[in-house]
C-alpha cells in the first residue's frame, strides 16, 4: 500500500532550481533511502515533505491526501513523524518525559494546568521506549545520554503520534559505525512490524545498501535513478555522479 | 567597614526578638529621621551635618522638658516603599516619639500619609510639594521649607518688575516641575496681565538634552526665561545657554538656583543677574545667621549649605514644638505645634496652625560672580508668611 | 531654516555622544555576550577620573586630548581588573549571571565614587576654546559640538579599521560570530575577552571624559546613561557598530526635533523608538539573529521536583513564617510581608524566564500595573480590598495579553529589551499623567480594609496568597502546560515537530507571569498604603531579575530563595549602614562567585554530587 506519493515536485530559490520535477513513492513497511551528492536537493526535498518549505509546484500525497504546503504542525497531525540530523530532544527532561510530552501533544492534552505531566501516559511512553530499547534508561536525563541513545530516544518521540510515515534526516550522522547499523536495523524492524513507511537521507552507503528496501538518487535537483541496491550500484549515471565527486562510502560529511 | 549605629548581628536579633518596651522619664526624646542620604547626597550630607549640630546645641543647653534628644537616622535609598518600612521600624522597634526629615516630595507624601494612618507626628524638612500641607495635608504632618508655591510667589514680584512680555519655561518633567511652572504662570499673570507664555521645555530629570533644549527655547525669541531645572541638568543647561547666547539680553528667573548646592557647581560659568531663590551664605552678617555659620564652620570646616540650614532649623522647630506641648505625646504635639514660634539661622519663624506650613522664608537675589566664584547679590530675606495665599484660599485646599 | 539646520547639528552632536557610550557596550556584548550593567558606571568613572586628570592639566586643546586619552586608558585598566577578577571566573556560568555580577559592580562603584570624589557635582572650568561658537544662519553653534560631531564618525571609522584591518580585529569578529570556533583555532579566548572588555571600558571612559565640558561629573550619571546605551545597542542590533551609530543618529535626531514639537515627550521617546524598531525588526536595525550560546553551562539542567528534604525544609520555613506574628514585632512583620510579596514577584518572573526561556528586563510593568490597578479600584472606583486584589492580577494579565503578542515573537536580549520598553512606557504614563495618577507623588491612602488593618492579619493574608500563588505557579509548571513550555524552550525544532505552538505557549506563560506579578503589586499597594511610578521603574525590574538570578533559574526553589535572601539582605543593610550599596554590591559579587548556578542551583548540584551516577 502506498503511503507517500510524490509527483512533479519543484522548488527554486532565487533562480536556482533546487528540486526539479521529482516523483517517487513509499509503501507501508518500506525503507526508502534518498541519496545524492551534496547540493543534490535532498534536504530541500525533505523539508518540503514535512512542511518546512512550501513547494513551487507538485503534489505530495499522504494516503491519497495532498499535504503540499501544509504547516509542519498540520503535517505532523496527519501522521508524519520525523527525526533531525542533529538529534532534537528536550534536555531538561528525563527520557520518559520526552516521550510523555510528545504523547501529550499528540493527544492534545497540552493546555492542562493541574495534573502533573509525569502522571500522564506512563505505560504508553514506556511501551515506546521498550520498542527502541530505551526502557531501562527511562529515568535518566536526556542531556546525559550517549549520542546513539539520544537518537533512539528521538526515534521514540517521533513514533509517539503513531505515524504512517517516518522521515529521518541523516539518522546516523555523528554516530559510531556499529551504532549506525543497530539504529537502522531497529528502524527497519519497526517499519516492517508496524507497516510504517520510512523515508531517510543518508551519507553512509553501508547503511543505505544495508537497510534500504529501495533507493532514490538525486543529482542537481533531478531524480537520476531509482531501484533496489544492486540496481543502483550498477547504474552508470549513479557511478558517474559518485565517482565524480569521490564519495562512495564512509559517511563523512563535510 | 563602617557600620553605623549598631552591628548587623544586633539588628538580626531585634528582627526576631519582641520589641523592647522602654520606660519614659530619663530616656531621651527620640526623633526618627529618614532621608535620601545615598540618593541625593549633595543635599542630604550637609543636611545631616545641620541636624547633628542642632542636636548637639539642644542637648548642651539641657535638652527639652529635662530630657535629651536623640536622632535615629535612616537612609530611604530614594524609594517611598523603603521609607515607609523604615518609618515602621522607627516607630515600632526604635520607639521614636515622632518622625522627621525626607527630601523627595513623593517620600514626604508617603510618610505623611503613613503618619496619618499610624497617628504619629511627622515634621517634613525639605519636600517642596504643595500637596504635603494642602491637598494631602493632615493633622499629623508639618512642613518646614517654603513650598513650590511659595518659591514661585517669592520670585513673581521681581519677575513682574522685568516687564518682559514673552516668557518661556523650562522645567524637569515631573510633578515638582509642573507645579512650579503652573504657579509661576498664575502668579505672574495676576501681577502682569499682559504676559504671554510662548513656549515650554520639559527635559527628563537628570537627562536633559541641553543643546536641543536651549536652541528650541532661543527659537521662540522670548524676552525672559523661567527655569526650574536644578543639579546636573542646570549645569548642562547653563553651559549650553552661555555658549549659544540664550541668556544674553534676557531676564532669567530661576527657582532654587541661589542655593550653594546648585550654584557652586556652575563655577565661573555662573550667569550674572538671574533672579533666584537661595542662600547667600558668604555675605550674611546678621547675628542669627553668623552664629550658625560660625558654629558650622568650626565643627565641619566648611561653609553650610541650604541643606545644613534645613537640618538645623528642623531640629529647632521640633524642640520648640515639644516644649510648647509640654510632652512628647503625639496628640499633644499635633495640637501644640500650630502657633509655635522657633529660631532658625534665618531668624524667627512660626508653625502655622491653619495648614501646618512653617513661615521659614528664603533669600531672593541675583546671581553674580564674585572674585571668580558664584555668589548671590542684591539679596533680601523674604518671610514665608508673605508668600502664602490667603487663609480662605488655604482652607479651601485642605481636606476637611 | 536656520533653526532646523542648527537643531540638526545639535542632534548630530548628541548622536556622537550616545554612540561613544554605546560603542563600548556593543563591542563587549558582541564578543563576550556579557550584558554589562556596569557600563554606565565605567562611563561615570570616566567622568570623575577625567575631572581629576583634566583639572591637573593645562587647559589647551592638546592637553585636553591627552587627558581624555589618559582617562580612557585608566578606565580600560579598571575594566580589565573587573574582567580578570570577576567576570572571567563566571564565563562558564549560565548566561545572565554576568549581568548579576555587573550589577554588584554598579553598587560598589556608586559608593566608591561618593567616598573618593564626594557628594557634590564636579564641573570642569571651560577655557575660551571650549566656549567658542561659530555662527551658522544667524544661530550660534558651539565649536565643541562640531568637535563632538566629528569624533563620533571618526571613532566609528577607527573601530571599523581595527576590526577589519588587523589580525586581532579579525579574531574578535570571528569570536562575535562563533566563540567555540575561535577557541578551536587555538586562540587564547581569555586574553581576547580581557582585551575586548578593556577596549569597551576605555570607550566608556572616553565618553565620560568628553561629556565633561557640557556638564558635570555626578553620582546619577551611571544609571541615566546605561539605559540610553542599552537602547542604542539594541535598536542598532547587538554587536553591530554601524547599527549602534545608525541608532544613535535616529534617536538623537528624533529627540532634537521631537522636543520642539512635543516638549513633554522627553521621558518616553527613546523607548517608543525602541519598541517600534523591535516590533518591525526583531533583531534591531542592522543586527543578525544571535546564534544560541552553546557549552555545558547553557544546556538546560534536568528539572526534578524537589527532593523530600527540600520539601520538609520548605514546610518548616512556611510553618515558622505562619507562626512569626506570635513572636515577631511589627517591623519584622513588615519585612516578612515584603519577603512574601518578593517571593511571588520573583516566582512570576521565574515562570517566564526559566521554563519559558524569556528573560524580562521590564517585569515591573506587570507589578506596577497591578499596584496601580488596585489603587484605582479602591480610590477611583471605591471598590473593596478583595475586589482590588482581583482587579490587580486581572488588569496586569490583560495588559500582558495585549502586549505579549509582540514580545513572544522575539528572543534573547531583544525580547528582554522590548519588555523594558513597554515597562518604561507604562512608567512614563504613570509619571506624567499627574492629574490621573498623581505623577511621581503617587496615589496615597491605599490602606487595607478595616478587617486587615492589623499588620498581623495583613501579613497572614499576604503569606497565604503569596504561598498559594507560588505553589500554583509551580503546579502549572509541572503540569502538561509547563512541560510543553519547557519543551519549546529546550528545542524549538522538536517542539514544532510534535505540533507545539511556541508562540501561544509563551504568550500564555507571559499572561500567567503578568497576573502573578500584578497580584504581588496589588498586595504591595496595600502593604505600603500608596503606589508610585517607582513600582514600574527599571530598578524594580532589576530587583526581580536579581532575585531570580541570585536564587537560580532552574527550579521554583531558586526565585524563592533569591527573593528571601535579597530582600532580607537589602532591608537589613539599608537599616544598619550608610555604605549599604558597597556591602550589598560586594555581597552580590561574593554570592555570584560562591553560587555560580544561583543559590538553589548550586546547592542542588552539591546535593546531587555522589547521589547520581
Amino acid at each position: 500500500m502506498t503511503v507517500l506519493a510524490v509527483a512533479g515536485l519543484v522548488k527554486s530559490f532565487g533562480g536556482v532550481q533546487a528540486v526539479n520535477g521529482v516523483s517517487f513513492s513509499v509503501a507501508a513497511g518500506e525503507m526508502l533511502a534518498l541519496i545524492g551528492p551534496n547540493g543534490a536537493g535532498k534536504s530541500t526535498c525533505f523539508n518540503m515533505l514535512n512542511g518546512q518549505i512550501k513547494p513551487d509546484s507538485g503534489r505530495i500525497a499522504l494516503n491519497g491526501r495532498n499535504i503540499a504546503g501544509l504547516s509542519p504542525n498540520r503535517v505532523w497531525r496527519l501522521g508524519v513523524g520525523r527525526t533531525f540530523q542533529i538529534a532534537a530532544t528536550f534536555a531538561s527532561m528525563t527520557v520518559r518525559e520526552n516521550v510523555q510530552v510528545a504523547l501529550l501533544a499528540h493527544r492534545r492534552h497540552i493546555w492542562r494546568f493541574w495534573r502533573p505531566a509525569a502522571a500522564w501516559f506512563v505505560p504508553e511512553a514506556d511501551a515506546l521506549l521498550t520498542q527502541v530499547g530505551m526502557r531501562d534508561q527511562a529515568e535518566r536525563a536526556a542531556s546525559v545520554l550517549a549520542y546513539g541513545d539520544l537518537k533512539r530516544l528521538e526515534l521514540a518521540i517521533a513514533l509517539a503520534n503513531a505515524p504512517r510515515l517516518l522521515l529521518m534526516d541523516e539518522p546516523t550522522a555523528g554516530m559510531a559505525p556499529a551504532e549506525r547499523t543497530a539504529l537502522m536495523q531497529l528502524t527497519r524492524s519497526l517499519a516492517s512490524r508496524q507497516g510504517l513507511a520510512v523515508l531517510f537521507t543518508e551519507h553512509d552507503m553501508d547503511v543505505v545498501f544495508g537497510v534500504a528496501t529501495r533507493i532514490v538518487v538525486l543529482n542537481r535537483g533531478e531524480l537520476i535513478a531509482e531501484g533496489d541496491g544492486p540496481t543502483i550500484r550498477a547504474d552508470p549515471r549513479v557511478r558517474a555522479v559518485y565517482l565524480g565527486s569521490g564519495v562512495t562510502s564512509g559517511g563523512h560529511r563535510c | 567597614m563602617h557600620l553605623r549605629r549598631r552591628t548587623l548581628l544586633a539588628t538580626a536579633a531585634t528582627l526576631a526578638a519582641p520589641a523592647i518596651v522602654r520606660a519614659q522619664g530619663d530616656t531621651p526624646i527620640r526623633i526618627g529621621e529618614i532621608n535620601s542620604y545615598t540618593a541625593v547626597p549633595a543635599f542630604t550630607l550637609p543636611y545631616r551635618n545641620g541636624w547633628q549640630l542642632a542636636a548637639e546645641h539642644v542637648n548642651a543647653a539641657g535638652g527639652v522638658l529635662g530630657r535629651t534628644i536623640e536622632v535615629v537616622s535612616r537612609d530611604d535609598a530614594g524609594h517611598p516603599p523603603d521609607a515607609i518600612r523604615l518609618a515602621g521600624e522607627l516607630i515600632n522597634d526604635r520607639k521614636v516619639d515622632l518622625l522627621a526629615g525626607t527630601f523627595l516630595s513623593n517620600i514626604g507624601l508617603a510618610i505623611g500619609d503613613f503618619a496619618l494612618q499610624n497617628k504619629k507626628l511627622f515634621v517634613a524638612g525639605e519636600p517642596l510639594t504643595d500637596a504635603l500641607v494642602w491637598a494631602k495635608g493632615n493633622r499629623y504632618t508639618y512642613r518646614l521649607r517654603p513650598s513650590t508655591y511659595m518659591q514661585a510667589a517669592m520670585l513673581a514680584d521681581d519677575a513682574a518688575k522685568l516687564k518682559a512680555k514673552r516668557w518661556v519655561t523650562v522645567a524637569p518633567n515631573y510633578e515638582y516641575g509642573q507645579s512650579a511652572v503652573k504657579w509661576f504662570k498664575q502668579l505672574l499673570t495676576e501681577r502682569q496681565p499682559d504676559v504671554e507664555f510662548v513656549g515650554e521645555q520639559w527635559p527628563a530629570l537628570g537627562k536633559i538634552d541641553a543643546g536641543a533644549t536651549v536652541s528650541a527655547l532661543a527659537e521662540l525669541k522670548p524676552d525672559a526665561i523661567y527655569n526650574v531645572t536644578f543639579g546636573a541638568d542646570l549645569t548642562n543647561f547653563v553651559r549650553q545657554g552661555n555658549t549659544r547666547g540664550l541668556f544674553d539680553g534676557r531676564g532669567v528667573v530661576s527657582v532654587l538656583t541661589g542655593e550653594p548646592e546648585y550654584l557652586l557647581p556652575l563655577g565661573e560659568e555662573t550667569p550674572g543677574g538671574w533672579i533666584v531663590t537661595g542662600y547667600p551664605v558668604d555675605s550674611l552678617t546678621d547675628p542669627a545667621n553668623k552664629k550658625f555659620i560660625d558654629a558650622y564652620k568650626a565643627k565641619y570646616n566648611e561653609l553650610p549649605k541650604m541643606g545644613s540650614v534645613v537640618g538645623y532649623a528642623l531640629i529647632n522647630s521640633i524642640v520648640a514644638g515639644i516644649a510648647k506641648a509640654g510632652s512628647a505625646d503625639t496628640e499633644k504635639m499635633a495640637d501644640a505645634f500650630g502657633g509655635t514660634s522657633f529660631e532658625t539661622p534665618f531668624g524667627p519663624a512660626l508653625w502655622r496652625g491653619i495648614d501646618h506650613q512653617s513661615t521659614l522664608g528664603t533669600y531672593v537675589g541675583k546671581t553674580a560672580l564674585k572674585d571668580g566664584k558664584p555668589a548671590m547679590t542684591d539679596w533680601r530675606y523674604v518671610d514665608g508668611a508673605s508668600a502664602l495665599p490667603s487663609d480662605a484660599a488655604v482652607a479651601k485646599m485642605r481636606p476637611a | 531654516m536656520g533653526f532646523i539646520l542648527v537643531q540638526f547639528l545639535t542632534g548630530l552632536a548628541s548622536a556622537s555622544s550616545l554612540f561613544l557610550v554605546a560603542a563600548g557596550l556593543t563591542v563587549i556584548f558582541g564578543v563576550t555576550r556579557v550584558v554589562n550593567f556596569a557600563h554606565g558606571s565605567l562611563y561615570m568613572l570616566g567622568a570623575y577620573l577625567g575631572w581629576t586628570i583634566l583639572s591637573a592639566l593645562p587647559r589647551d586643546p592638546a592637553w585636553f586630548a591627552l587627558g581624555v586619552v589618559l582617562t580612557g586608558a585608566g578606565v580600560a585598566a579598571i575594566g580589565m581588573t573587573i574582567e580578570t577578577t570577576l567576570l572571567r571566573r563566571i564565563y562558564k556560568a549560565p548566561e545572565l549571571l554576568q549581568l548579576l555580577a555587573t550589577f554588584g559592580v554598579v553598587l560598589i562603584v556608586q559608593d566608591v565614587v561618593l567616598k573618593v570624589w564626594g557628594p557634590d557635582d564636579l564641573t570642569l572650568p571651560r577655557p575660551r576654546w571650549m566656549r567658542a561658537f561659530v555662527t551658522i544662519a544667524d544661530q550660534r553653534v558651539p565649536v565643541y559640538d562640531l568637535l563632538t560631531i566629528a569624533i563620533g564618525p571618526l571613532m566609528l571609522l577607527g573601530l571599523w579599521l581595527l576590526f577589519t584591518r588587523t589580525r586581532w580585529g579579525t579574531l574578535v569578529r570571528a569570536a562575535t560570530q562563533d566563540r567555540e570556533m575561535v577557541a578551536a583555532l587555538g586562540v587564547d579566548q581569555r586574553r581576547l575577552f580581557t582585551a575586548v572588555f578593556a577596549l569597551g571600558a576605555g570607550l566608556a571612559g572616553i565618553g565620560g571624559a568628553l561629556a565633561l565640558p557640557d556638564g558635570s561629573a555626578n553620582g546619577q550619571m551611571d544609571l541615566t546613561v546605561i539605559t540610553d546605551a542599552f537602547v542604542v545597542v539594541v535598536v542598532g542590533g547587538l554587536g553591530s557598530l554601524p547599527g549602534a551609530f545608525l541608532a544613535s543618529l535616529t534617536i538623537a535626531l528624533l529627540q532634537a526635533f521631537g522636543i520642539v514639537l512635543f516638549p513633554k515627550i522627553t521621558l518616553v521617546l527613546v523607548f517608543i523608538v525602541m519598541a517600534v524598531v523591535l516590533v518591525l525588526r526583531p533583531n534591531g536595525l542592522l543586527g543578525r539573529p544571535l546564534a544560541a550560546a552553546r557549552g555545558d553551562a547553557n544546556t538546560p539542567a534536568l528539572v526534578r521536583a524537589a527532593v523530600p528534604a527540600l520539601r520538609w525544609l520548605g514546610a518548616a520555613v512556611l510553618l515558622l513564617a505562619a507562626l512569626a506574628p506570635l513572636f515577631a514585632g511589627p517591623f519584622a512583620l513588615s519585612v516578612l510581608t515584603e519577603m512574601a510579596i518578593a517571593m511571588l514577584f520573583a516566582a512570576s518572573l521565574h515562570a517566564m524566564m526559566g521554563p519559558g526561556g524569556m528573560v524580562s528586563f521590564g517585569h515591573a510593568a506587570w507589578f506596577g500595573l497591578g499596584a496601580y490597578g488596585a489603587a484605582f479600584a479602591v480610590k477611583g472606583l471605591a471598590l473593596s480590598m478583595p475586589a482590588a486584589l482581583i482587579i490587580a492580577p486581572a488588569g496586569a494579565a490583560l495588559a500582558a495579553l495585549l502586549f505579549g503578542g509582540f514580545v513572544v515573537r522575539l528572543s534573547g536580549v531583544y525580547l528582554a529589551m522590548l519588555t523594558l520598553a513597554f515597562a518604561q512606557i507604562v512608567w512614563a504614563i504613570m509619571f506624567q499623567a499627574v492629574s490621573v495618577t498623581g505623577g511621581d507623588n503617587g496615589i496615597l491612602g491605599v490602606w487595607p480594609a478595616a478587617w486587615a488593618t492589623d499588620p498581623r492579619t495583613y501579613y497572614w493574608l499576604t503569606l497565604a496568597i503569596c504561598t498559594a500563588g507560588v505553589l500554583l505557579l509551580r503546579r502549572i509548571l509541572y503540569a502538561p502546560f509547563g512541560y510543553a513550555l519547557r519543551a519549546a524552550r529546550d528545542s524549538e525544532t522538536r517542539a514544532a515537530a510534535i505540533g507545539l505552538n511556541a508562540a501561544w505557549l509563551r504568550l500564555a506563560a507571559l499572561v500567567m507571569a503578568g497576573a502573578a506579578a500584578g497580584l504581588a503589586g496589588g498586595l504591595t499597594a496595600f502593604a505600603k498604603g500608596s503606589v508610585f511610578p517607582g513600582y514600574v521603574s527599571i530598578g524594580r525590574s532589576v530587583d526581580a531579575l536579581l532575585m531570580v538570578l541570585l536564587g537560580g533559574v532552574q527550579s521554583m526553589a531558586g526565585p524563592v530563595a533569591g527573593a528571601l535572601v535579597y530582600t532580607g539582605l537589602f532591608d537589613i543593610l539599608l537599616m544598619v549602614t550608610d555604605l549599604w550599596r558597597l556591602v550589598l554590591g560586594l555581597s552580590i559579587v561574593a554570592l555570584v562567585l560562591i553560587f555560580p548556578q544561583g543559590i538553589a542551583g548550586t546547592v542542588h548540584r552539591l546535593w546531587l554530587r555522589g547521589r547520581e551516577a
